[in-house]
Formats: structure tokens, C-alpha cells, sequence
């Protein structure tokens, strides 16, 4: 018998560590992805990617634009590391990416944070982080479940059919 | 291609139960396929459907973002209605194709 059909995923529990656009995006498109086809998810944000479900940071997100062999300028060139140290460049190849994502229906992050909630998807964050970024329960998002520590984390990822992903 | 009876009408469908021909799909068709899937259709089921129905037939891309603003239900009610994965769901029974979205 097939292996999918048999054993298929039915719980996925993402860490997201970082807070640049793209590690933030990829960790909340996975997540939203799950709980559209009725996998129960779970996000647990950690150290900089703390930055995603804090209020006055999430909807500012960044994309580096130093050491990023990737990057690319619009047409494709190469985009020379040092243009990325410029004052204001990251600002506006991050405004770029979020305004293409825009373009695809790709929300920003709060409202996306509202989807997976709306869907049953839960976030939470770390404590260790929270305390050493000295937050508090009231600067994160309403969206955020709770605020846990690692152990509490692992112990909600329990069940046959179950994966972590750590982006 | 694989064919289904719905309601006593036949229906094309692909290996995963969507319509290929959306032309076949009435909406006690559609009540015999959310039967097949545990639901019962009320008239907000099939407002949404509708919905759907014709944004597809306009060439939109249905997300589950674009669903919340289609002004009958918000996100949260969508999931209600079509339990489990709600665009996946809510496709099949309104006779249009899988959508390919990830958001």
C-alpha cells in the first residue's frame, strides 16, 4: 500500500528562529499551508524570530542585503554586496518584496498570522527569548497562544504522523 | 477518464473527484457531493459556492485570503463551513478545478 495514504502527515510543529522577510515567510506559508489541508499546526517562534509576532516590528520586516549570494537586481544582475551597506537600500528591496508578495495575495504578516488562527493553527512563543528581548505578553501579537518554553513546545508534538520542521 | 453519478446525472471527474467539465454541475449534484464529503449544503454553503463558481469562470485564483473577503463569510467562518481543508473541499462540490494556490 502507499506509504502517503497510509501513514499520511497529520500534525507539522515549525520553529522559526530568524526574523528576516524570508525566513518569517517561508515558516508562515508552511504553517498556513498545513492548516488549509486540515493539518494541525503549530509555530513556535524563537529568538530573532521573535520579530514576526511583536507588534511593532512584524509589519517591517526585513531582507538582508549583505552576503546574500541570491540576490538579485531587478533584470536579473547580480546585486553587488556593497550597494547592500547604503543607507535606505535594504529598507527599499525590502519594500519591493513585500509589495511583489502583495501581488500574489500573500498577506502581511499580522493579517497572516489572523489566517492561521482563523483555521485553527496556533502560534506561540519562546520563553527563553521573550525574557532575554525583555518582552512582555502585551507587546506580541493577540494572535500568539502563549508564551512557552521548549519542553512545553516538544510536549504538544507528540502523536503518530507528526514532524518538526525548523526553517 | 473516470465518470460519477451524482444526483442521477453522470459526471466527469478527474483521479481526485474534481469536475472536468464544470458545465455538468447543478447544485443537486452539488448537494449529492457534499454528501460524499459529510456535509449539508445550506443556502450559505451555496452562496459561497456560487462565489466560487464564478470567480473561477472570471479566471481568479482562489486563495483562502480571497475567500475571507468574498463578503459572505470571514476566514473563520469559511473553515466552519467546510471543515478540515475548506478550499479544497469547497471546489470540489462547486464543480471547478483544484485550486494550485499555497496561500
Amino acid at each position: 500500500m502507499d506509504d502517503n495514504k497510509q501513514y499520511p502527515l497529520k500534525k507539522v510543529c515549525l520553529i522559526c528562529a530568524k526574523g528576516s522577510l524570508e525566513d518569517v515567510y517561508a515558516a508562515l506559508v508552511m504553517t498556513n499551508g498545513a492548516v488549509m489541508e486540515g493539518i494541525e499546526a503549530k509555530l513556535f517562534f524563537t529568538f530573532f524570530g521573535l520579530d514576526a509576532i511583536t507588534k511593532t516590528r512584524m509589519n517591517s520586516l526585513k531582507t538582508g542585503t549583505v552576503g546574500n549570494p541570491a540576490m538579485r537586481m531587478p533584470g536579473g544582475l547580480p546585486f553587488p554586496t556593497l550597494l547592500g551597506t547604503l543607507p535606505g537600500v535594504e529598507a527599499g528591496v525590502s519594500a519591493m518584496m513585500r509589495s511583489q508578495m502583495e501581488k500574489l495575495d500573500i498577506p502581511p504578516v499580522d493579517e497572516f498570522l489572523e489566517l492561521i488562527t482563523a483555521g485553527g493553527g496556533e502560534i506561540y512563543a519562546c520563553k527563553l527569548a521573550v525574557d532575554m528581548f525583555k518582552l512582555k505578553k502585551e507587546d506580541l501579537s493577540e494572535h500568539v497562544s502563549g508564551i512557552l518554553t521548549i519542553g512545553d513546545f516538544y510536549e504538544m508534538c507528540g502523536g503518530q504522523g507528526t514532524q518538526i520542521i525548523f526553517t | 477518464m473516470a465518470q460519477k453519478q451524482f444526483a442521477g446525472v453522470t459526471v466527469d471527474v478527474n483521479d481526485e473527484g474534481y469536475f472536468t467539465n464544470s458545465s455538468q454541475w447543478t447544485v443537486d449534484v452539488a448537494k449529492a457531493v457534499a454528501q460524499e464529503e459529510g456535509l449539508q449544503l445550506t443556502d450559505t454553503h451555496l452562496a459561497v459556492l456560487d462565489y466560487i463558481r464564478k470567480s473561477v469562470e472570471g479566471g481568479a485564483a482562489l486563495t483562502i485570503r480571497s475567500m475571507g473577503k468574498c463578503g459572505i463569510v470571514d476566514v473563520k467562518g469559511f473553515y466552519g463551513l467546510f471543515p478540515g481543508a475548506p478550499l479544497k473541499k469547497a471546489t470540489k462540490i462547486a464543480g471547478v478545478p483544484k485550486p494550485t494556490s499555497c496561500i
